[in-house]
């Protein structure tokens, strides 16, 4: 027995041959080709195992949980995220009162004492209203998640209901290189570039404004969206479109009437993963929004998002301060936000899964 | 509606959806293009290998360069090891149980977390928590607890785990469970079979992430801002090294040390430079060699990625 087991031990390590022998027709011929590929040195002695056999469980037991630990690494990151994050985030709430989150009084030309939502806090009166970050973010966000919904869902479709595989093969590759492309990259074609465009095109008053930040933010996004959309379009069962055209639908009738219904839970869950990753995004909206906080519903004017915020001061404010874990405040709403758009996300999938019984 | 409206709306829908599929190519071109039209006169041999001259107004991007490299060398030392085997763990042991829908759930959420949060969170615990406190214990006055190469690049492994780990376990459950149960019934240990069965056939698709990450960590600019990124250093972080025995310097680069990366190097011309028509050159430049570099891994990784999906397949 032991001997066997020492056998095995020293085969094992050989699958790469045992993977092209099921090509090979069966019998002896596999075993023998495989044979003549291991080295004279290499071969299986059946003599006495290396160690005992109580030692090498003992190995195996330290292997799965040194293995365990490893795999413990991804919560616990995702825990110490979230205790350094909040940590700073309940000094803050602590320290400032809770209706500055919202507005604060400041006195306008003539002395008079006015309500202010503004985020200003290096001023005499400091200034930690979240309603024009939050604004700003949302103003960004939302077109952003517009834009890349159409190109995504239709990129999507037609990647897994249209395309021939050569297409498919085609575009594949290009959407994988967007996603490849640094966000700096965009953020500064969006800047020098696409902002001078938008202008010709829109006339704004300020160039930097919500929509461009949102076009450009669309472009990191739309393979997100395009890639989720074709994956699960693809695992709507084939039954269902047969059936379709059996009663005699057209290809377009098929798709918007029977596979996107199908996997509509896909579709929206890979719109909820769109705005997570929208809301998040940095360095687009520090370089092409403009950054003026200020309380609007205009997105062709200059906002400043919750990222671009935190992004833009935390790198001269005095550690420990007020503004400080203010920012950190800040982190950890739209930490809180992504957090729960992910859930929710994954909620969804996990039940058209059960669904569509994958 | 008749059939010729219904045939006439099918065709125009078709249409439509592969007009939209192939505008993304014209995204593509239209950023890569621009970049390349404006930047390609500026990218000399000259411009990758000199440092920052007259104010950073003239002279290359080398040091830039050299930090890139630096960072996510050391970024996917760290994260590469740790990647592997927490996949590992999730696919060869924990199987489909509960652990393994945590961690899988930790895992997606962690590759959703904004890369500015990485920023706060790579500030306040590697920098303020962990170098502070090794200070302290050394006995140091400052020298773990300030931002460095070291700290960001722990903070870009952060970063990038979730796709190490997500294309690791790709690679290992795209092994055939057959090869598996075959390496089980002659007796194998679980280890072994990992070691001598899986691994050997998913290297391949687990480089393959690794190159991904590489490129996602070079282009990652929020998560570096506050853990060691600077503005212009005279110098490259290197120190000199004695051998304990030969007593010759060996030049080193040093993890404590602050760095010039590329991304970053766009941004600060781009905005806070004092006059940044003036070195809108440079800014191009600099984007060029950094898309370059991404572009390049980016089309290793999937033209290594649909080689491998072919080799599958035929097997």
């Amino acid at each position: 027995m032991e001997g066997l087991v020492t056998k095995t031990d020293r085969l094992a390590p050989r699958p790469a041959v045992s993977l092209s022998s099921r090509t090979q027709p069966p019998g002896g011929g596999a075993v023998g080709g495989e044979r003549r590929r291991v080295p004279a040195a290499k071969r299986p002695v059946l003599s006495a195992p290396r160690r005992p056999a109580r030692l090498r469980r003992a190995a195996e037991f330290l292997l799965e949980k040194i293995l365990f630990l490893h795999g413990m690494a991804a919560i616990l990151l995702i825990a110490l995220i979230f205790v350094f994050l909040f940590r700073e985030a309940l000094q803050a709430l602590h320290r400032i009162p809770l209706d500055l989150w919202w507005g604060g009084t400041d006195t306008d030309w003539d002395g008079k004492a006015v309500f202010v939502q503004r985020w200003q806090p290096n001023g005499d009166v400091p200034k930690y209203s979240l309603v024009p970050l939050v604004l700003g973010s949302l103003l960004v966000a939302v077109p952003a998640v517009v834009i890349a919904g159409l190109i995504g869902l239709a990129t999507g479709i037609y990647l897994a209901e249209i395309a021939s595989r050569r297409v498919r093969d085609l575009i594949k590759p290009i959407i994988e290189l967007l996603a490849g492309i640094p966000t700096i990259v965009i953020g500064f074609f969006c800047l020098v570039t696409l902002a001078t465009l938008l202008q010709g095109i829109f006339h704004t008053r300020s160039r930097l404004n919500a929509v461009v930040g949102a076009v450009g933010v669309s472009f990191v996004i739309i393979p997100v969206i395009a890639s989720l959309v074709d994956d699960t379009l693809r695992a709507v069962p084939g039954y269902l479109r047969e059936a379709s055209y059996a009663m005699g639908a057209t290809r377009w009738e098929t798709i918007s009437r029977v596979v996107v219904p199908a996997g509509v839970s896909g579709v929206t869950a890979a719109l909820i993963l769109g705005m997570g990753r929208a809301l998040g995004e940095t360095m687009i909206v520090l370089l092409a929004t403009g950054n003026a906080s200020q309380v609007t519903f205009n997105p062709f004017e200059s906002v400043r998002t919750m990222t671009a915020t935190i992004a833009a001061e935390l790198g001269s404010v005095p550690q420990g301060g007020d503004w400080y874990a203010s920012l950190f405040l800040v982190g950890a709403v739209l930490f809180t936000i992504t957090f729960a758009l992910n859930l929710v996300a994954e909620i969804v999938v996990s039940r058209m899964r059960r669904k569509l019984a994958l | 509606m008749s059939s010729a409206v219904r045939r006439r709306l099918d065709r125009l829908a078709t249409v439509l959806l592969g007009l939209v599929a192939f505008s993304i190519l014209g995204i593509v071109l239209g950023i890569l293009g621009d970049i390349f039209l404006k930047g390609r006169r500026t990218v000399t041999w000259e411009f990758l290998t000199q440092i920052p001259l007259d104010g950073m107004t003239r002279g290359g991007v080398f040091p830039a360069i050299f930090g890139t490299v630096c960072i996510v060398v050391l970024m996917i030392m760290m994260a590469l090891p740790l990647g592997v085997l927490a996949a590992i763990y999730m696919v060869e042991y924990a199987g489909q149980g509960r652990i393994a829908r945590v961690i899988r759930a930790a895992v997606n959420n962690l590759a959703g977390v904004p890369s500015i949060v990485f920023g706060l969170f790579g500030l306040g615990f590697f920098v303020l928590f962990v170098g502070r406190n090794l200070d302290r214990v050394t006995g140091r006055d400052l020298l773990f607890g300030q931002p460095a190469m070291l700290w960001a690049a722990a903070t870009l492994a952060v970063l990038v785990l979730p796709v190490v780990i997500v294309s690791t376990a790709e690679a290992l459950m795209a092994v055939p469970r057959s090869l598996r149960e075959a390496a089980f019934a002659l007796g194998a240990t679980r280890w072994q079979v990992v070691r001598g069965v899986v691994l050997p056939q998913a290297w391949s698709g687990i480089l393959t992430g690794a190159i991904l990450s590489v490129s996602r960590g070079a282009g990652e600019t929020a998560p570096i801002l506050f853990t060691g990124c600077a503005y212009y250093l005279p110098r490259l972080p290197v120190v000199r090294l004695t051998v304990p025995l030969l007593g010759i310097q060996v030049p080193m680069v040093n993890p404590l040390d602050q760095f010039m990366e590329l991304s970053y190097h766009i941004f600060i011309m781009a905005t806070q430079s004092h006059n940044t028509m003036l070195t809108r050159p440079i800014q191009y430049g600099t984007t060029l060699v950094l898309v370059g570099l991404t572009f390049t891994l980016n089309l290793v990784a999937i033209l290594a990625r649909r080689r491998l999906s072919r080799r599958v397949v035929k097997a």
